[in-house]
């Protein structure tokens, strides 16, 4: 990739401004989701927009397609999209048909939801090449092969005729980057073609980006939050924030000397994996005032193996079966003989790709699912032989906090009813005046508003949700946390905030975690030892810095490889300069 | 105590205020609501016995017509003798029996108007006579008051027996929509309990529910009712809205099933799971709020439905007794009017029902939109 300075522009967005209609029978309720945006896409070559949620990135690329919802979204008149001379925005609708898929092509986050589950993927991708091109169905098939070749699918003939349901979730993303580069589109447009993908797959389907742009001489629009990623593969970064361009610039610009404290933010707030600084620096720091020097005082990690063993997993199995014929059943093994010790007031990292059993060994302690084999010794008792009215007295000490903040609260309560009713249950705090002073407690303990106390979930943001979660959590003052991926669904600046409360937490009560998360940076900065799964077995158990520098299975091997790693040579710079 | 801060007390909108703020905001629901809250509040007056209370006194000459028709006389409206109208009837040339008809009509025609011959009882002397007589004088006296009394139009005409059919229109919507609703209450109630502890508890608990489900879905409706109402054996409101309310929940209980399978894996039901609420907290309090507006909008739905079920089966003979009014029983007197030409009971019957099922239609679709948190 060589950053064609002096190139001519293939697409132009000027002053781009999209509003956005809340209700749709109030004609004035409105909010800028784009205000004033601008920038160039030279030919042959790949530009980043990167952005938090809420920054109007990929709505600026829906813009660029003609694809926003027209029944609750306005581009105000005095917006361009110059594309070969024309204005997008101002194309009848055929006319953009035509350029959609032909000229310019979408790649989406969610592969699985973008495929249309009834048709094989040969006759999705041919369906291209039959509303663009003239070829024959023989012709259009033999293409479709070549192509499923191109983006390095094995045994590319019959995987043609396979559904979507039969390929991974990698083989997935490739297959819609088959489609969008069928007619060998001048620009391809990715939005965040790379965020549901586990951190191995991500490399590859980058690899592949960036070598068929430059076999095709094309130009990428990608569209992601993620930094890291924006570094290895973007000639030119678009920063966004709230609907407006904060910085522009060259990869090399942008990375080694930005301006803009905002884009100095978005790299600071990453857990590094080469330091672990006691707090993560958060968006305010910067914002307030300059960018700070990184935390020198490195926090200590690890276990010197004379704690005392909070919880004790031994040999832990979760098989689920499946109905096979007549009376055969199938069983699959989500998790096989893993153990552990957690001593008390540390923090076990669990890391894995999906499907690898992170997840269920964490729902499995919480008997959340029945475990099928091994003990779980809690203060000497096995947790899985209890019975359940004995395990109710047990079920407050071990907490779990759940991915997604968005699903894990009940929109029909308040807040306060959700902190308060473990309480009740549990009959802590005699009355509910009590009880409301405990909630406020927590309230302020987690840093939320008391306002907060009479709103509903939904008024609150991801990171606000997450600390309404943890705060149920600890209604219950548990001895153990468990955080299910508690951070993944966050943005950058949110992640690090929450990643210091639970930090603060853990030192306030002295709380033990189990951290699992497929982010590995995350739990290295969490953790004191790090288990890694795959396929539902531990293949390396160890202190988190003993796994990090000195990886022995070659899967942690290749864990570790695959994370981008550019965004740390750069930081290195940052810091010193 | 610290005192807290001046906003603190200050609540916010929940999802129900919100939901109604989007209906609100929909001209149209808006416009149905305020029909349905009329139909309602008339309902309420009827009940109460503010309105319509007589409207079963005869008050109209039989088939009167509405008002605007102006007033018919007697062989307009077809309701003469008996005799002008089979006098009027040629003789069948053909028919064997004419002679014998044509000697016992001249027969009774002779003692026409003559009193009626006084029977010889084997010389016993009847001992009620004077009674019997002297009712017979009141009677003939409330006759001649009333014949007095009866208007020739009405502003919607009359029935058969001289009805106001505004009244009647009035009274049979009380019956119809209290049916409607009560009979939607209890089949909404039965298929979201049925469907809430099937869905929630899956495996053996949902085979038995599924099966009861199929076995009921297998018989065919009318039998199905036939066989409520044989087993119930009496005829009243309440019989329709066991038969409605024991036949209607299953479509109910489909969707409600499938909510509660796929709200029970949640994460918010995992956490209240890991809080330690029961499986009955679980399903009421946690995830029936979530669900709560598919049950809602079913029993919008069911109550137009059973509203439009009343009408057939009065119809079909099985609906309200005699002596009451429903838009179902004025349909089925309607069909031997209109030979006759007497279409205004039919009309006001089917306009009634039309607006409000229309109405509460519109209603139901706007109600689904605002309630469906997913249309946000």
């Amino acid at each position: 990739m060589t950053t064609t300075m002096e190139s001519r522009s293939l697409l132009s967005v000027r002053d781009l401004r999209v509003n956005f209609r809340l209700d749709k029978h109030d004609k004035h309720s409105g909010f800028a989701a784009v205000k004033g945006v601008s920038f160039d896409i030279p030919e042959n070559s790949t530009v980043a927009l990167v952005g938090e949620s809420g920054s109007g990135k990929s709505v600026t690329a829906l813009a660029i397609l003609g694809l926003l919802p027209p029944e609750n979204s306005t581009v105000l008149p005095g917006s361009q999209i110059l594309y070969g001379g024309r204005n997008l925005l101002e194309l009848p609708k055929n006319e953009l048909r035509k350029l959609r898929g032909k000229d310019i092509s979408m790649i989406f986050q969610e592969p699985m939801s973008s495929l249309n589950p009834v048709f094989t993927v040969g006759y999705q991708i041919a369906e291209a090449l039959r509303l663009h091109t003239d070829l024959t169905p023989r012709q259009a098939q033999a293409r479709v092969v070549e192509l499923l070749n191109e983006v390095g699918i094995p045994d590319p003939a019959a995987k043609s005729i396979a559904y979507p349901f039969q390929l991974s979730g990698g083989q997935q993303q490739r297959v819609m980057i088959a489609m969008a580069i069928a007619c060998n589109p001048r620009l391809l447009i990715a939005d965040e073609p790379t965020t549901a993908l586990d951190v191995t797959i991500q490399k590859q389907i980058l690899e592949l980006l960036a070598a068929l742009q430059d076999k095709h001489r094309m130009s990428v629009l990608f569209i992601t939050h993620d930094l890291a990623v924006v570094s290895e593969i973007a000639d030119h970064v678009v920063v966004m924030r709230d609907g407006e361009i904060r910085e522009r610039g060259t990869n090399e610009a942008v990375f080694n000397d930005p301006h803009d404290t905002y884009t100095c933010a978005l790299l600071q707030c990453r857990p590094p994996l080469d330091s672990r600084p006691r707090r993560l620096a958060v968006i305010e720091d910067f914002m307030n005032g300059n960018c700070p020097a990184p935390d020198a005082a490195n926090s200590k990690r690890g276990v010197s193996g004379d704690e005392a063993i909070i919880l004790d997993v031994r040999n832990l199995g979760k098989s689920f079966y499946t109905r096979e014929g007549l009376f055969g059943n199938r069983e699959f093994r989500a998790a096989h003989g893993v153990s552990f010790k957690l001593p008390r007031g540390k923090t076990l990292g669990v890391v894995g790709e999906s499907g690898s059993g992170k997840t269920t060994v964490g729902l499995t302690l919480m008997r959340l699912h029945e475990a099928t084999a091994g003990e779980a010794l809690f203060e000497g008792r096995d947790l899985f032989s209890m019975s359940a009215a004995e395990f109710r007295n047990y079920k407050r000490r071990i907490q779990i906090v759940f991915q997604n903040p968005y699903a894990s609260l009940n929109p029909r309560f308040t807040v306060g009813q959700i902190l308060a009713e473990p309480l009740l249950i549990h009959g802590i705090g005699g009355s509910d005046a009590e009880r409301t002073r405990l909630v406020h407690e927590l309230l302020a303990r987690v840093g939320l508003p008391l306002v907060s106390y009479h709103k509903y979930p939904h008024e609150f943001s991801g990171g606000q949700r997450q600390r309404i979660a943890i705060a149920r959590c600890l209604t219950m003052k548990p001895d153990i946390l468990i955080c299910d991926e508690s951070v993944s669904a966050l943005d950058v600046s949110v992640q690090a905030q929450v990643l210091n409360l639970l930090q603060d937490l853990q030192d306030d009560f002295g709380l033990s975690y189990i951290f699992i998360s497929h982010d590995l940076a995350v739990v290295k900065y969490m953790s004191d030892q790090v288990m890694v799964m795959k396929q539902g077995e531990v293949v390396e158990y160890a202190d988190s810095d003993e796994i990090y520098l000195r990886p022995q299975h070659p899967y942690t091997q290749r864990l570790l490889g695959a994370i981008p790693k550019a965004g740390e040579r750069i930081r290195g710079k940052i810091s010193v300069s | 105590m610290v005192p807290l801060p001046m906003e603190f007390n200050e609540t916010s909108p929940g999802l129900w205020a919100l939901a109604w703020r989007r209906l609100r905001a929909d001209r149209m629901a808006m416009v149905a609501l305020a029909v349905v809250t009329w139909f309602l509040l008339t309902l309420l007056l009827s009940a109460t016995g503010f309105i319509a209370k007589d409207w079963d006194a005869e008050i109209g000459v039989n088939y009167a017509p509405p008002s605007f028709m102006g007033a018919q006389s007697a062989e307009e409206r077809g309701v003469q003798g008996m005799h002008a109208a089979e006098q009027a009837t040629p003789d069948n040339p053909r028919d064997p029996l004419r002679d014998i008809l044509r000697q016992l009509r001249d027969e009774r025609d002779g003692n026409a108007g003559a009193a009626p011959a006084q029977l010889d009882d084997y010389g016993i002397a009847d001992p009620l006579a004077a009674e019997i007589a002297e009712i017979r004088a009141a009677q003939g006296q409330r006759k001649v008051a009333a014949n007095v009394e009866k208007l020739a139009t009405l502003p919607l005409g009359a029935d058969k027996w001289g009805h106001d059919i505004v009244q009647k229109t009035i009274k049979g919507s009380e019956t119809s929509i209290v049916v409607g609703l009560t009979a939607a209450l209890l089949a909404t109630v039965l298929g979201t309990l049925f469907g809430a502890v099937a869905g929630y508890y899956g495996k053996w608990v949902d085979d038995c529910f599924n099966w009861f489900y199929s076995v009921f879905t297998s018989v065919p409706y009318l039998l199905l009712i036939l066989a409520v109402a044989a087993v119930l054996q009496q005829k009243g409101v309440l019989t329709i809205v066991l038969i409605l309310g024991l036949t209607g929940w299953t479509g109910v209980f489909r969707l409600i099933r499938a909510e509660y399978i796929k709200h029970k894996n949640r994460e918010y039901v995992l956490a209240a799971d890991a809080i330690g609420a029961s499986d009955l907290r679980k399903i009421f309090i946690h995830i029936f709020p979530n669900v709560s507006h598919v049950s809602l909008v079913q029993m919008s739905i069911l109550t137009v439905a059973f509203i439009k079920s009343e009408v057939i089966l009065s119809f079909l003979g099985f609906g309200v007794p005699v002596g009451m009014a429903s838009w179902g029983s004025m349909l089925n007197e309607a069909q031997n009017e209109l030979i006759l030409g007497k279409w205004w009971q039919l009309a006001a019957a089917s306009a009634a029902m039309a607006v409000l099922v229309t109405a509460f239609s519109l209603f139901t679709d706007a109600l689904r939109d605002a309630l469906d948190p997913k249309l946000k």
